[in-house]
């Protein structure tokens, strides 16, 4: 995958006006026209146009992927592109961020798009009583300053060099100012789509604005229609009967059957989706570092992949950061199975033999309580006695995840690494499920808040792969593998060559990217 | 007082009192059930803050008493209340903007899917069912009832959901006669409404013609050996019109108590055939409201599963007195 040098992105910007314009070859084969139908997952009766609320693909494909637009977006490749900014600057310690908003933008209801907007979007996420996911993210900001109709400063806490990254959260959608009850009861965005109907939990369509400044470049159907469909079953029936042209998550099991039929296209893509088997490292045994290093031998990385994901992922290396990082550090030493290492670690822990309980239910990941058992079965030749504990799926995340020491996780990854460690490695954070903190690394701590506001990305780099050579070594999570996004799209639907991996249906903005064939 | 409006009257207050005590055996249920819908709506996510500040937003930090009452006192006035989602949606917004549909609004049009669903389903099933009943008990024991009577075992022995895949292969899949999604929605026409309903009528009417269909046959054989069929053969009637006028006319009410009892099967148990044809109706909103447990939902879909069985069962007692003069003129 080819990089653009993140900091000659960061700091000018200008950049990314010149990477959407050119950097595109396969949309000239793209042609106006067409209707795309999709049917997709994650979909509920309780959804809304608020992106406050959004966690799962459906909203998230129909309003970030087409009714709304972020200041940025994350290209296909992992780049950074400007959506409703068009270049940004940072001042040299990454903590005041200047962006200039694309101008001649309006909303689907003819109002014009100017700082206000951008503020008065933001805000809600701080506003009082919200529950907003992406509320970190807003809250790390002190200051927001309308300098120009067409120009905001954000002035942050500390400084961050992935913040441009962040405000292509799909939570942070920009509004029209003073009327975004208005626009979150009907679904009033800048994006290439307005909406025609929305029956939440049922469906979604919506049609091709006229004009819309990303003509040329994306947004190629007149028409969208995205069904909620979350049996797994039901999607692919409708593929195979040809009344939607593109599903999401296909069953494994199945997938040779969809493989056999020559109007459909498996698309899979490598991405950060993770499955764990977090441990609480501040609870006995696993407070020692050796019991956590034995417990990484223990297991049979590629037993998991083969068996629980069918081949369709990749072994992990017990970092959250996965292929779809920048810094991702590939060729770092692989962890795997060695009963003789574990049984050595578990020596220098000054214990024989080790019984503990591993936590699963089905809500963890689809197969965990088959992970866990595999998992058992490779522990037991280096003296590893796992018990595994089938948990009830409702209240798993309240009553066993982050309360019991040791049990099944997933995470879906993020875009970035300081964005990971920060959810989920920083000390005292929420959703700190291994309890890392400075008492198990230090040093891990003092890169996290270091690499943040580094804006030379040669050194971030540097530290990056020290932190998952820590984590490697010594931390708190078993990781065991990543879990690949596959979906199927018809004949009838041509996409480019570079499918997006932060998110599935290339980060849920088909309706922008895919063209008819 | 004519003693058919007697018994509708009293058995309308026994309902009554049995949706009362549905209502709190419900409520006590999914109370009982792990977790709650701060918890299950915020999965992963569930901070101890978070968790806190949605119950204390919805009030489920109070007792559950309190909150029955509280229910029971809406719902007496008609008022079924605002759905968790709804509700926890509108404090997202910050106030009560008028965004917020009530739980009456959300249900109505996914009942009105159900009673489309179950109506076609009923117009094909029933006339069918009872047809096939009547000529199974015409040539009983002949390949023709062996038949028919093996057939329909079969389909109401099967699952729903693979009755539903092996229609899906056949119909949609090999033989694009029908749309395998039925994804209905409001603005659609007729026509195209039935036609995407018909896969799922289908699947419901092979579930529910065995129960129907045998309940007729075993009626009307129950009678042939009466005196006045002996009479009726013996005054050379053929036995098809022996059948039909002496037999069934006496025969109706068991029929009509099968009926109303699959009628409400229809209503109430559609949940695997909604999901596996992706079906907008109640027993998908009322499985997606028990995962997340939002009483008010999961309340007002019981109570009018409660009220379809009432009133059918109702209705059966009913038409089974009128459909007998020994009932309908007691002495």
């Amino acid at each position: 995958m080819t990089r653009i040098s993140r900091r000659g992105l960061l700091t000018t910007g200008a950049a990314a006006g010149v990477l959407a314009a050119s950097g595109l070859p396969l949309r000239a084969q793209a042609k106006r026209g067409g209707r795309l139908r999709a049917a997709l997952s994650g979909a509920n009766t309780s959804d809304s146009w608020d992106a406050r609320t959004h966690s799962d693909l459906f909203m998230i494909a129909s309003a970030q992927g087409s009714v709304f637009d972020n200041l940025t977006e994350v290209g296909a490749d992992g780049t950074l592109k400007g959506e409703l900014a068009t270049s940004w600057e940072a001042t040299p310690d990454a903590k005041t961020w200047t962006f200039n908003l694309r101008q001649g933008v309006t909303f689907h209801n003819g109002k014009a798009f100017g700082a206000d907007d951008v503020i008065a979007s933001l805000q809600m996420h701080v506003a009082e009583g919200a529950k907003s996911a992406a509320k970190p993210i807003i809250e790390s900001i002190t200051e927001m300053k309308k300098i120009t109709d067409h120009q905001v400063q954000f002035t942050l806490e500390a400084g961050n060099a992935d913040f441009p990254y962040l405000l292509s959260d799909y939570h942070l959608l920009i509004y029209p100012a003073g009327q975004i009850e208005e626009a979150i009861a009907k679904g009033i965005g800048t994006g290439l789509y307005k909406v025609q109907s929305f029956e939440p939990g049922v469906r979604m369509v919506a049609t091709r604005v006229d004009s819309h400044y990303k003509d040329g470049d994306a947004g190629f159907f007149d028409e969208i229609e995205y069904i909620a469909v979350n049996d797994n079953t039901a999607r692919m029936n409708a593929l195979l009967t040809g009344q939607v042209d593109a599903i999401n998550r296909i069953d494994l099991k199945t997938e040779s059957l969809l493989k056999a039929n020559p109007m459909v296209r498996i698309q899979e893509v490598s991405c950060n989706q993770q499955y764990t088997f977090p441990m609480l490292t501040d609870v006995a045994p696993f407070n020692d570092v050796n019991v956590r290093r034995a417990l990484k031998f223990a297991i049979n990385r590629q037993e998991m992949v083969d068996k629980i994901l069918l081949g369709h992922g990749r072994v992990g290396n017990d970092t959250p950061i996965g292929p779809a990082n920048q810094y991702f550090a590939a060729d770092m030493e692989q962890n795997s199975y060695d009963p003789d290492k574990a049984k050595f670690y578990l020596k220098e822990a000054g214990l024989s033999s080790l019984d503990i309980d591993l936590s699963a239910s089905s809500a963890a990941f689809e197969g965990a309580v088959d992970a866990a058992q595999l998992y058992q079965a490779s522990a037991k030749s280096a003296g590893i006695n796992i018990n595994v504990v089938q948990e009830p799926a409702d209240g798993y995340w309240s009553n066993v995840w982050l309360k019991k020491p040791f049990c099944a996780c997933y995470w879906s990854g993020r875009a970035t690494e300081d964005w990971m460690f920060s959810s989920a490695y920083e000390e005292g954070v929420p959703w700190n499920d291994t309890q890392w903190g400075r008492e198990d690394s230090e040093r891990f701590q003092d890169l996290l808040v270091e690499a943040r506001a580094e804006l030379d990305p040669t050194k971030r780099r540097e530290m990056y792969t020290e932190m998952q050579q820590i984590l490697r070594t010594d931390g708190g999570v078993v990781l065991p593998m990543f879990a690949n996004y596959v979906q199927a799209v018809s004949n009838k639907i041509a996409n480019p060559e570079k499918v997006g991996n932060l998110w599935q249906m290339d980060n849920a903005r088909m309706a922008e990217r895919w063209w008819t064939a | 007082m004519n003693p058919v409006i007697k018994i509708i009257l009293q058995r309308l207050a026994l309902g009554l009192l049995t949706l009362f005590i549905v209502s709190i055996v419900i409520f006590a249920a999914v109370n009982m059930l792990p977790g709650d819908f701060a918890e299950a709506i915020l999965g992963q996510g569930a901070t101890p803050e978070a968790v806190a500040a949605i119950r204390r937003d919805l009030g489920l930090d109070q007792d559950p008493v309190t909150r029955y009452l509280q229910w029971l006192a809406g719902a007496l006035q008609g008022d079924l209340g605002n759905s968790f989602a709804q509700a926890n949606f509108a404090s997202f917004v910050g106030d009560d903007s008028g965004v917020r549909t009530t739980v009456a609004q959300q249900i109505a049009p996914r009942f009105a899917n159900t009673m489309f669903l179950a109506g076609v389903t009923a117009a094909i099933a029933v006339p069918f069912a009872v047809t096939l009943g009547v000529l199974a008990a015409l040539y009983r024991n002949s390949v023709f009832d062996k038949v028919a009577n093996i057939s329909t075992l079969t389909s109401i022995s099967s699952p729903e959901f693979f009755l539903a895949y092996v229609l899906i292969l056949f119909l949609a899949v090999l033989n694009p006669l029908l749309p395998s999604l039925s994804n209905i929605y409001a603005d659609m026409g007729f026509g195209e409404r039935l036609q995407k309903t018909l896969l799922p009528a289908l699947t419901l009417t092979l579930v529910v013609t065995a129960h129907m269909m045998r309940m007729t046959r075993a009626a009307i054989i129950n009678l042939l050996a009466s005196p006045y069929i002996e009479m009726a053969r013996l005054k050379g009637i053929k036995p098809m019109r022996v059948i039909v006028h002496h037999a069934l006319p006496n025969a109706l009410a068991p029929i009509i108590n099968v009926i109303a009892l699959n009628l409400a099967y229809l209503i109430t148990g559609v949940v695997v055939v909604e999901v596996v044809f992706v079906y907008p109706g109640i027993g998908q909103l009322f499985v997606d409201s028990v995962k997340i447990r939002d009483i008010p939902v999961v309340q007002a879909c019981c109570l009018i599963f409660a009220a379809a069985y009432i009133l059918l069962n109702l209705t059966a007692d009913i038409l089974s007195i009128l459909s007998n003069p020994r009932l309908r003129h007691p002495k």
